[in-house]
C-alpha cells in the first residue's frame, strides 16, 4: 500500500506571532518555520505502518513557496520515501488544497492518506475532511489509535466526551490528533540521505486546478490584551478577594 | 434568506452549544431552522422548537445518523444546504469532523470558529492560536461556518414555538460503521459549559494527585481540567485537555494548577472572566494573564484552599 501524508510549512509553534503593523497578516519575515506538529505525527504514523510492514511506500506532499521543500526534506530525512511539492507563491485556502492533493492522488492512487487534523497556523480543520468529501472516501479525523486489517481501517477518534471508535473502508482519510505517537527525531546519516530522495514539482496551473480564494481577509489584529493582576500574599487572600473583589465564589 | 443551525445532541437532550449558535444565527439575520438528525431524536427535535427564536426544526430521524458520522450526515446537510445563505454548527469535535465535509460537497469555504459576526458575510476568527484575530469575508453565496461558543451568548432554551418537520433521510453510503464509545462518567459540569473550572498541569506530577483538585472542584460547583502536558503525561483522559487543540473555554473563574501557561494552553482558557494561577514558579507565563496570582507549592496551597473554602460555608 502506498501512503501519500500531506505535510504543511508553518509559523514554528514556539515563535509567539506578532501581528504586522499595517494590519495585513502576521510577521513571517526572519521568523523559524518548522512542519506542522500534527504533520509529524502523521509523517511518523506512515512510517510505523511501513515498518509494520502494511505500507510500502511514503509520499510527502507540500504546497506553496518553494521553502516548501525544506518540509518535505523534513518528512524525508524521518522516513518518506519521496515527495511532491505544488509549487506556487499564492495564497492557498483549504479548499484550494484539497483540490490540488484530489489530484495529486487521483495520480498516486494511494490506499490510505494522513493528514494533520488543523495547521497551527490558520487552525482552520478542513483540508482531511474536504479532501475526503472530494474524493468520496471515508474520513477518521483527530485519531488517537489506527488498525489496518484488510480493507478496513479501524480507528480511536479523540472527541468531546472522550474517545469514539469507529471503523472506515479502505481506501480513507486519517487526521492526526495529538496521542496518536510520537514523532521522531531524524538522525543525521538520514538527513543526508535525505538530499538524494527525490522530490517531483508541480504547479496548479498544470494540474489544472483552480486556487482562487473565496475568503479576503480584510485584516488581521492583535487579540485584546489582558492586564495581569495582583500576585496574593497566601491562600487567605485569594478566597478573599474572589468572594468580596471579583464574587466569583 | 433563512440560517440552519445544525444542532448538537446525544440523541436524548440537545446540547448547550446549539444555544450558542442560534445566538450567532440570530446575528445573520433571517429565518432560523435546526436541524436534528440522529436516531430516536423526537425529543431533542421538541427542545429545539422551544428554543427562543426558532423557526422551524427538522427531524431527520434514522438510523444513518445514530453516531453522528461524517459521511451520512454530510450528505444529508448537503442535500438541505441549498435552501440557506448560511449553515451553522457549534465548534464541536462532532460538528468539526462533519462541517468542512459538507463545504467541499458544496465547493465553498468552510469558516471556522468565528468569533463575531461583522455583516452577513464578513467574520472574526481567531488564528495562531488566538494570538491574532482575523477578519474574513466570504465569496460563496453559501456560508458554512463553525462558531465559537465562548463568544456568543446562550439563546434562552424557552419560549420558542417552533414547527417540527419530519424530513427524509439522505441515505447511507455504507463506508464507515461505529464501533463503540469510552466516554468519561462524571457527576460534575461539562467543561465547554461550566462556569468554574479548576485545572491541573504538569506540576500536579501524577493522575493520583487531582482527587485534590476534584475535592476543590466539589466545592465550587467546577469542572475539572487538564493542561496538555498532563494530558499527554497520561495524568487524566484527553476530553480534559483545555487549549488550542482541545477544548475552547471561557468561564467565570478558571483556577489553573500548577501550569505554566504554554500560548497554546492560553488560547483555550485567556477569556475566562476571572483567571488565578496556583504555581511555585514565579516567573511563570501563566501569571501574566492571572487575575490573582498565587506563588506557592501547589501541594501545600491546594488543601489550604479546601480548608479556606469549608471555613466560609463552601
Amino acid at each position: 500500500m502506498k501512503v501519500l501524508v500531506a505535510v504543511k510549512r508553518v509559523i514554528d509553534y514556539n515563535v509567539k506571532v506578532r501581528v504586522k503593523a499595517d494590519n495585513t497578516g502576521v510577521e513571517t519575515a526572519n521568523v523559524k518555520m518548522s512542519m506542522n506538529p500534527f504533520d509529524e505525527i502523521a509523517i511518523e504514523e506512515a512510517i510505523r505502518l511501513k515498518e509494520a510492514g502494511t505500507a510500502e511506500e511514503i509520499v510527502a506532499v507540500s504546497m506553496g513557496p518553494q521553502q516548501c521543500q525544506e518540509t518535505i526534506r523534513t518528512a524525508l530525512a524521518m522516513g518518506a520515501d519521496r515527495g511532491v511539492l505544488v509549487k506556487t507563491d499564492d495564497e492557498l485556502q483549504p479548499l484550494a488544497v484539497a483540490k490540488l492533493m484530489k489530484a495529486v492522488v487521483d495520480e498516486e492512487q494511494p490506499g490510505l492518506i494522513i493528514l494533520g487534523k488543523q495547521a497551527i497556523d490558520d487552525d482552520s480543520n478542513q483540508t482531511g475532511q474536504m479532501l475526503a468529501a472530494l474524493l468520496g472516501w471515508p474520513q477518521a479525523t483527530f485519531a488517537s489509535k489506527v488498525e489496518i486489517a484488510g480493507d478496513k481501517a479501524k480507528v480511536t477518534r479523540e472527541v468531546d466526551g472522550g474517545l469514539e471508535t469507529i471503523e472506515i473502508n479502505m481506501p480513507c482519510i486519517v487526521t492526526t490528533d495529538l496521542r496518536l505517537n510520537e514523532p521522531r527525531y531524524a538522525s543525521l546519516p538520514n538527513i543526508m540521505k535525505a538530499k538524494k530522495k527525490p522530490i517531483d514539482e508541480k504547479s496548479p496551473e498544470d494540474m489544472g486546478v483552480d486556487t482562487a480564494p473565496r475568503l479576503t481577509t480584510i485584516k488581521v489584529e492583535e487579540p485584546p490584551k489582558r492586564e495581569a493582576g495582583v500576585i496574593v500574599e497566601d491562600v487567605a487572600q485569594l478566597v478573599d478577594k474572589l468572594r468580596n473583589e471579583a464574587g466569583v465564589i | 434568506m433563512s440560517v440552519l443551525v445544525i444542532s448538537e445532541h446525544d440523541n436524548a437532550e440537545l446540547k448547550e452549544a446549539t444555544l450558542n449558535v442560534v445566538t450567532t444565527a440570530k446575528a445573520l439575520g433571517g429565518d432560523i431552522h435546526v436541524l436534528v438528525a440522529g436516531a430516536g431524536c423526537a425529543g431533542v427535535g421538541e427542545a429545539a422548537a422551544k428554543v427562543d427564536g426558532v423557526a422551524k426544526v427538522l427531524v431527520a430521524d434514522d438510523a444513518a445518523y445514530e453516531y453522528a458520522l461524517a459521511e451520512p450526515m454530510a450528505d444529508l446537510i448537503k442535500g438541505l444546504a441549498g435552501d440557506y445563505s448560511a449553515v451553522l454548527a457549534p465548534a464541536t469535535t462532532s460538528a468539526k469532523n462533519i462541517m468542512p465535509r459538507v463545504a467541499a460537497l458544496l465547493d465553498v469555504a468552510q469558516i471556522s470558529e468565528i468569533t463575531e459576526v461583522v455583516s452577513e458575510d464578513t467574520f472574526v476568527r481567531p488564528i495562531y492560536a488566538g494570538n491574532a484575530m482575523a477578519t474574513v469575508q466570504s465569496s460563496d453565496a453559501i456560508k458554512i461556518m463553525t462558531v465559537r461558543g465562548t463568544a456568543f451568548e446562550k439563546a434562552a432554551p424557552e419560549g420558542g414555538s417552533a414547527v417540527v418537520e419530519s424530513i427524509a433521510a439522505a441515505g447511507d453510503p455504507g463506508i464507515s460503521s461505529f464501533v463503540g464509545r469510552e466516554l468519561s462518567k462524571s457527576e460534575r459540569p461539562e467543561l465547554t459549559s461550566a462556569s468554574v473550572i479548576i485545572s491541573g498541569g504538569r506540576g500536579m506530577q501524577s493522575g493520583d494527585n487531582f482527587p485534590m483538585l476534584e475535592r476543590i472542584a466539589d466545592k465550587l460547583g467546577a469542572a475539572v481540567g487538564a493542561s496538555r502536558a498532563a494530558v499527554d503525561a497520561g495524568f487524566v483522559p484527553n476530553d480534559y485537555q483545555v487549549g488550542q487543540t482541545g477544548k475552547i473555554v471561557a468561564p467565570d473563574l478558571y483556577v489553573a494548577v500548577g501550569i505554566s501557561g504554554a500560548i497554546q494552553h492560553l488560547a483555550g482558557m485567556k477569556d475566562s472572566k476571572v483567571i488565578v494561577a496556583i504555581n511555585k514558579d514565579e516567573e511563570a507565563p501563566i501569571f501574566q494573564v492571572a487575575d490573582f496570582g498565587l506563588v506557592a507549592d501547589l501541594f501545600k496551597a491546594v488543601p489550604e484552599l479546601e480548608e479556606e473554602l469549608a471555613k466560609i460555608g463552601l
